[in-house]
């Protein structure tokens, strides 16, 4: 009786810890839906200085994606290792200068990107390759990939940032951008940013 | 708390971290759904016959564009990097050789070859790697006899897939680096071409 009393609380010891922390590091089961808003997501203050600039952010510490200084921040969820993203890459470029030429999206709509089990090695390794001019951030331990459903890549989530600072997700999708001019319309059209 | 039950909840945090970090892998789309999703695999299951500083064992295999391979072609000539890959149509796999492709340059400035092995046969290995874009490396097939050269290199698992390992070769037929990494993750590039450079030193 004793013994069976034992391992009932080991049982239950197990469940609780269980319950409290798989909370914490199983992924979502999901990628993050429209309408909703993203999950908690910390990246690293870019070390060079025009990323900083480009997103307005301070000069280190962490932040969280909708404090980017943007009416509009498209993310994309890509990998080094992806073919897909490798063949979409010049597209993305077309997508970033098309808002850079813009002087009425300039300031509104930035971009990023999230390498999905990507080291900072490997994020640079791809920007130098396809000379990507918006910030790349590694996700070298897939934390990032997990809370957002584990996604396949590319895969991209715009966001709308409001005056107050709250935000919603107005698109999330996989796949490449393929038509920069479609894509950005639509990116316009949903998010409702002119 | 109790002893014995700080052991429960320590065992519990342990598996829980385990499962998370080890079941967790981006893919790319450009396989569809096409990819065979195994369960987490045990991290090694060989003994390596090889070590470093021994003569790389010469081989010969069969390339997908064509011909036969023979390692022995690079002596004198290139440093080599065999990447045995355990499987085709499988997730790590299939996000792992497309990374190597865009970094032709990184083994041109180390005077590096890339070799691609895996046990599955060439049209296997054809529909495969069509997924991956034009790859500048040759892919060859351990098909026949089952895994000899895997085996040669002791990096043949016992259900007769390969290890996900990593051998560098110098220009003088020598091993100079060995990585059998865990099956179910994905080695850094950066380990791959810090070695290289480190030839070249």
């Amino acid at each position: 009786m004793k013994t069976m009393k034992k391992i009932l609380i080991h049982f239950i010891a197990l469940a609780v810890c269980v319950f409290v922390f798989s909370s914490t590091v199983t992924a979502a089961k999901s990628p993050p839906l429209k309408g909703a808003i993203l999950p908690e997501i910390n990246l690293a203050v870019p070390v060079k200085d025009s990323d900083r600039s480009y997103l307005g952010l301070p000069t280190s510490g962490f932040f969280k994606i909708p404090q980017i200084k943007a009416r509009v921040v498209i993310i994309e969820i890509f990998s080094m290792y992806c073919p897909h993203c490798q063949g979409d890459a010049p597209d993305v470029n077309k997508l970033y200068n098309m808002i850079e030429g813009n002087p009425k999206l300039k300031n509104k709509v930035k971009l990023i990107g999230i390498g999905a089990g990507n080291s900072s090695y490997e994020v640079e390794v791809f920007a130098k390759t396809y000379h990507i001019p918006f910030p790349l951030f590694a996700d070298m331990d897939y934390s990032i990939h997990k809370v957002l459903g584990e996604v396949r890549t590319p895969y991209f989530i715009g966001i709308k940032i409001n005056n107050d600072g709250t935000h919603r997700i107005f698109y999330s999708k996989l796949g490449g951008v393929d038509n920069p001019d479609q894509f950005l319309d639509l990116m316009l059209r949903l998010s409702g940013v002119k | 708390m109790k002893k014995s039950n700080c052991f429960s909840v320590l065992l519990g945090i342990v598996l829980i971290f385990l499962l998370g970090i080890t079941s967790s892998y981006g893919l790319s789309d450009a396989f569809k759904d096409n990819i065979y999703h195994p369960e987490n695999l045990k991290p090694t299951d060989s003994v390596l016959k090889v070590k470093i500083g021994d003569r790389a064992p010469d081989f010969s295999l069969p390339a997908v564009s064509g011909g036969k391979i023979f390692l022995s072609r690079y002596l004198g000539k290139k440093n080599v990097v065999i990447s045995f890959v355990p499987a085709a149509w499988t997730p790590v796999c299939s996000d792992q050789w497309p990374g190597y492709n865009i970094v032709k340059g990184l083994f041109n400035k180390n005077d590096a070859i890339l070799l691609g092995i895996t046990v599955d046969n060439i049209p296997t290995l054809f529909a495969w790697t069509n997924q991956m874009g034009d790859l500048w490396f040759p892919v060859l097939s351990d098909f026949w006899p089952h895994g000899r050269v895997a085996d040669t290199y002791g990096v043949l698992r016992s259900d007769g897939v390969t290890e996900r390992a990593l051998f560098i070769i110098d220009k003088k037929g020598i091993i100079r680096y060995i990585d059998v990494h865990d099956i179910n993750k994905r080695p850094r590039l950066e380990s791959i071409i810090r070695e290289l450079e480190n030839l070249n030193k």
